[in-house]
Parts: C-alpha cells; structure tokens; sequence
C-alpha cells in the first residue's frame, strides 16, 4: 500500500517539470472552437416541464443495451431457461379451464374455453409482469441513478420492452392452440399490432408512473402486487365482457378491458367493440402522458432520495 | 480563452433528515397534503431555518478547454455535491453551468457493471451507461481489452473475476471514454500498485491532449502531479481557487490541527499496550512548531502485562503527501531483541536529529509489534502531529521552497586542486 502511495508522489522539484510539460503539450494540442451556445445548461428546472426527447434519442442506445440486459439476464442459470415465459400463462389457463371452464361453467362467446383464457392471459401477463419489473425497476438502479447521468425514463421503458420478448415467445404457443382448435384466421388479426402497440404504451405509462412513486413511497412495492390482483378480476380474462351486458361501460373504465376484449376480436375474427376500444387508447393515451409529466416532476430528486 | 465549463452563483440545499424524509410513507404525504395549508399559514417565512442547509453555496468558477483542474475539500465540504450537479446527477438549487462541450463523469469504476454478463458484454453495458454510442464502443473494443489486461477471459461473466480484474477491466471502459470535458472522482484508489501508475500515466495522457478535466481527490500528491490548478472548498464555499501546489500545502496547513501528544484509554485485554505519545523539544518541552535544525523527541509511554519474546517499539514518519519516510524501532537487529519485560509500565524515547526533517507538516504513527509477520501489540495511527519550521536554511534565503524530503546534514570537504 506504502508502496503505491511512494509511487504516485513526486518531490516539488518534478512537479514543476510536468506541470511545465503539460502547459506546452496544451498548446500544441488544437482545439476545436468551443460552440457559442452551451451543449448543456445546467439550472433548477421548472415543475412542469414536458419530456426531453433529444436526450432520450441521443441515448437510444442505451435503451437497447438496457433492454438486452434485463432479456439475457433473465433467464441465466435457470434450468428452464425461456421454457418459463410460456409455462405461467399456460399452467394458469389449465388451471382455469379446469376451475372457471369445466366446474364454474362460465360463458366463453362461443370460443373454446381455454383457448378463451390464453387469449386474454396472454396480454394480461405480459402487462402485469412488465408493470410489475417496471414498477421496481428504478429502486433496483440506485446505483446507476446516483453515480451517472442519463434519461431516468430508459429504466422503466426498458423493463417493459424486455416483458415484451416474453410476450412473443408465449404468442407461439396460442399459435400452437389455434391450429388444434382449428381457429381461422380473418382480416381482424391485422389489429394485432396496434393492440400490442397500445398495451405496450399502457404498461410503459403505469410501469413509469409507478416506479417514480416507488422511489418517494416505497408502499409502491407493497401494493403494487396487490392492485394488479384486484385488476385482473376487474379484466375481462376469465369471463367475457360480455357478461355485463348493460353495464360494459363500466368496465370500460379499465383500459386494460377493451385491449383484452380487442385481442380476442382480432384472433378469433369476431366483431370489435370500437367504442369500447377507443375509450381504451384515449385512457391509455391520457395516462401516459400524465405519467410522462409526473415522472419529469419527479425525477430531478430522485438521486438525493433513492 | 472562453470557458468550456461556466458556474454561476451554485448552490444546492438539502433538507436534513432527508434520509428519513425519503422513506416517507404514503400515508405521511397524504396526511401532508391536508395539513400544508395551516402548516405554510402557520410557519411563514421558516424556509431557511434550520430544517435546511447549503451542501454548495455561491460557488462560482470557469475553466478554460485543456485545463486540469483539482477539487479539495474535506469530507463533506461539498465536493461530491458539485460533481453530482456537474454531471446532472442531481439538479442545483439555485445558480447554474453551462457547459460547453461532451461531458463524461466517472464517481465509481463499473458503474452498471453486471455480474452474470461476461467481461465483453459488460464492456458494452457499461460504455453505453457512459454516453458512448454502440460504434463507438465497438471501435474501442480492442484497446479497452489490451489496457483491461483481462483478454484470456473476456468471455468469462465477471462474477468470477478477481477483484483485481474486475476493476481493471472497469477502469479500461472509462479510461477510453473521449469526452471533452471529464470529471473523475476517486477512481485513481484502484487496483495494484502496477494497475494503478498505468492508471495514473493514462490520466496524465487524458490531460495532455488537451481535454478538460475535473478531478476530486484526498490524495494531495495526486492533485500535485496531475492538475495545473485547484479550487477549496470549505463549508460548500469556494476559498480559494489557485495553482495546485500553493492550494494542497495551503489546504494542509489550515486543515490539520496539530497535536503534540496523544493519550489513550487503557484496554486491559491488551497484553502490551501505548498509554500515550508526545512530541517534545531534546529539553522536554512540548512542541506543535519546531525549527529544522535543532533536534527533538517523540515519546512512548506504554504498559505491559505480557510480552511476547522479541517484540520490539517503532515509529513511522509520514509527510504531508503521505509518504513514509521514516521508520525507526527501538531494537536493531535481531541480537538486541528483548526477551522479556516484567509487567508495568514502560517508557520509550526516540531523538530525532535536526536537519533530519524538511520545512513542512509531520505525522507520526507508533505501534508495538510482536514477532511474526503482523502481530501488532497496538498501533497508534498518525495520533501525533508537528510542523518543522525553517530556520534560515540556505535556499530559503533565496526564495527557495524545500524542495527536498529530507535535509540530512551529510559531511562535505572542500580542497585545492592546484
């Protein structure tokens, strides 16, 4: 240790000589004209400022590394390995078929029922897990939040996207599951992609919202499992929205609802409830944006008090 | 030349308790909410009480592009305060910087470093935590690797790195970051001796290339090699802001206190133990500044109940840049080794010759060792302190700091040639 510290120290006399060697080192080096306007500006931001989109764009990459993180990492030294991200929709809908299909006989519109329950499973896990990872996720980075800047907002986006790998690989067993049921496919499956694209933007809009309160309110942590429970039974997934009857508009109230009940419609060719549909993605929309205000509000102080 | 980094009228304010704060409940902030308005009605004006303080207050400074400047202060002085805010960690409270170039900071090594991910991805992960782009890092790859010294496995995970390794590879990925300015915190404290001369060489070719560098430290030798300026931060204020070996002595001189003798509590487990230390003039009297040419005393006063074969007493004196430049124990060899001491009290005196200390700040470390390799009896680290003042020694008459660690009378002869 004595060593090291001998090592690092010059006598005065040596010192004078590098500093000298530097000062003339400098003035050869060229420099590049510094721009007139400052790169960064560095002052107390006002409360209610919007997104900064240049930032998240300069440091897309990140977002990928991030994400690409959270997928390898995920399943290593797993004996299951990616096996696990179709075996909890699959062992839960066996498990309410059982229940709800075969005991409760609950209505399933006419579609088979367990090929019911994964069509609305299979969106709901993957919304519940991402909120859920994304929820925790900026607790979990206190090491990065404190000791190096970049846009907070990548953490909970990333957390979800990487839900998102998930999500795919148990699409290929409702694939699997159409083909036994016979199921044809019509024009409505061309919904798909904006119904993921809409879930995606909800669990990104929650999971953000979340995680900054979790940082202030660790009750986050707590409650979050349990207000994804209650929401689940407050999403049409073991029984039809149909149900309802009258009341839809109810349910509507959870955008969760009109996606579940528009993934069904785009899978199995059957009519979409469009008012219901757009009262999803206004919600959605509304949420997000609220969440994107929120976060930015919130994280000016999330290093002095994660 | 206009600066690259500008700060004007900083200053940051923490609420103390902010930690409890933090873990505020819900139920805390809801309960809160429906009293703030009789709370803000009740307690006007009470914000800058005590419930508050300044971690930074009015700082103000700019840096030229090239310049390598230090940042010194005590714990809790506010430096890390000012690099949080430098690198936007953290937002100030009032002022502002401008900063007009690519900005990179390095306040840990590894920052993101996962350990399932082996050392190529992790070199990724953590160059993309830093602002570096993807290509950039790809471009890079190579040299980060050879400085890493980490080739063989390179697509080992690193949780089953050494330590050692671990940091060097971390310390790799920073290292080839090419910001225009950087701000370094501390990282220099890494690895072996070897790592750590590479590390500081590769510094001190950051510097050259004329990038700007903002650099914290407890390690005053490290400011002295490495910055042409430096800036004090006392209490979150800026004191001084000058030339770096006028700030590190500056900052040493009013920092330490001196402390000319120490006495310690007795520990009755202890076989042998240091009771106390003084410093003294060779007529006994105590002394806190002391002239370079005359001789003085450090005093050892200890207890023994039972001595191990062979133990011996020593010092070691340090300078103010931390070097060891002395060690003396009270037994020469190994034939003047003791056998045994009766139980009771002791007391060791060791003179120090004068001349044998340059102008500057001393530290003194005793310790009773025993036999073997580490066996300490008691180690009392640094616990006496004392400036050697100069006397009129030749060069001083000149202007002439010393120069020198040491101004060892030696004998010198002159004759005539012819």
């Amino acid at each position: 240790m004595d060593v090291t510290k001998n090592n690092r120290v010059l006598d005065t006399a040596a010192l004078h000589a590098s500093a000298s060697n530097t000062e003339t080192e400098t003035a050869t080096h060229i420099q590049t004209p510094l721009p007139d306007k400052p790169l960064v500006s560095i002052r107390p931001s006002k409360s209610w400022t919007p997104l900064n989109l240049r930032d998240l764009w300069l440091y897309r990459d990140l977002l990928y590394f991030l994400v690409w993180r959270d997928v390898k990492v995920r399943y290593k030294q797993t004996a299951l390995g990616v096996a696990w991200a179709v075996m909890q929709p699959l062992f839960t809908m066996v498990i309410f078929s059982l229940i709800f299909g075969r005991l409760a006989g609950m209505k399933s519109d006419g579609i088979p029922y367990p090929l019911f329950a994964y069509a609305g499973l299979l969106p709901w896990t993957f919304f519940a897990n991402a909120v859920t990872s994304s929820g925790n996720s900026l607790v979990g980075s206190a090491n990065l939040i404190t000791k190096v800047y970049f846009p907070r907002p990548l953490i909970p986006v990333a957390a979800v996207i990487a839900g998102l790998v998930d999500f795919a690989i148990a699409f290929l067993l409702l694939a699997v599951l159409m083909v036994y049921y016979r199921v044809e496919l019509s024009a409505h499956i061309l919904m798909l992609l904006p119904l993921v694209l809409l879930t995606t933007l909800l669990a990104v809009g929650v999971g953000m919202w979340m995680s900054a309160l979790n940082v202030k309110y660790r009750d986050i942590r707590h409650a979050l499992p349990f207000v994804i429970q209650l929401w689940f039974f407050a999403s049409p997934i073991i029984y039809p929205a149909s149900i309802f009857q009258d009341w839809r508009w109810l349910i509507a109230l959870n955008p969760m609802a009109g996606l579940i009940e528009g993934y069904r419609a785009a899978l199995f060719g059957r009519p979409f409830d469009w008012l219901m549909l757009a009262l999803s993605g206004g919600l959605t929309l509304t949420l997000s944006i609220y969440a994107a205000f929120t976060f930015r509000r919130m994280e000016k102080s999330f290093a002095d008090i994660i | 030349m206009s600066p690259i980094i500008k700060v004007e009228n900083l200053g940051k304010q923490y609420r103390i308790g902010a930690a409890q704060a933090s873990y505020a409940t819900l139920r805390d902030s809801l309960v809160g909410t429906v009293r703030a308005p009789f709370r803000r009605w009740r307690r006007r004006g009470a914000e800058n009480s005590s419930e508050t303080f300044w971690a930074i207050k009015d700082v103000n400074f700019e840096i030229a592009p090239g310049e390598v400047v230090g940042v010194i202060g005590r714990n809790g002085a506010g430096k890390s305060t000012l690099l949080k805010m430098l690198s936007r960690i953290t937002e100030p409270t009032t002022g502002g910087i401008d900063l007009y170039g690519r900005i990179a900071s390095l306040l840990e090594v590894g920052t993101g470093f996962h350990p399932e991910l082996t050392g190529r991805e992790n070199i990724f992960l953590n160059g993309a935590i830093l602002g570096m782009r993807k290509t950039e890092i790809a471009a890079r790859f190579d040299e980060i690797v050879a400085f890493s010294e980490v080739d063989k496995f390179i697509d080992t995970p690193v949780k089953h790195y050494s330590s050692g390794m671990y940091v060097r590879l971390a310390f790799a990925v920073a290292a080839h970051l090419e910001p225009e300015i950087l701000i370094i915190d501390e990282v220099l404290s890494v690895g072996d001796a070897a790592f750590q001369k590479k590390c500081m060489g590769k510094m001190s070719s950051v510097a050259r290339q004329g990038r700007t560098v903002l650099f914290v430290s407890h390690n005053m030798g490290a400011v002295v090699q490495l910055c042409s300026r430096a800036i004090i931060l006392k209490q979150g204020e800026c004191i001084l802001d000058t030339d770096a070996p006028t700030a590190v002595s500056r900052y040493l001189n009013e920092s330490e206190r001196l402390t000319s003798a120490a006495t310690f509590a007795d520990e009755p487990d202890k076989d042998v133990q240091i009771l106390s230390v003084s410093l003294t003039s060779a007529q006994g009297e105590s002394i806190s500044v002391h002239p370079h040419t005359d001789a003085f005393c450090l005093t050892i006063d200890y207890r023994v109940t039972e001595w191990k074969s062979g133990s011996y007493v020593c010092v070691d004196v340090f300078n103010e840049n931390d070097v060891r430049l002395l060690w003396s124990s009270d037994v020469r060899s190994v034939d003047e080794m003791v056998e045994q001491r009766a139980p009771g009290a002791y007391r060791a005196r060791v003179t120090i010759p004068g001349g044998v200390l340059s102008p500057g700040f001393y530290y003194f470390t005793s310790a009773i060792f025993a036999p073997g390799r580490g066996t300490a009896f008691d180690v009392k680290d640094k616990s006496v302190s004392l400036e050697i003042a100069d006397a009129g020694s030749l060069l001083s008459n000149f202007g002439i700091r010393p120069h020198a660690a040491t101004m060892i009378p030696l004998g010198w002869e002159t004759s005539r040639l012819n």
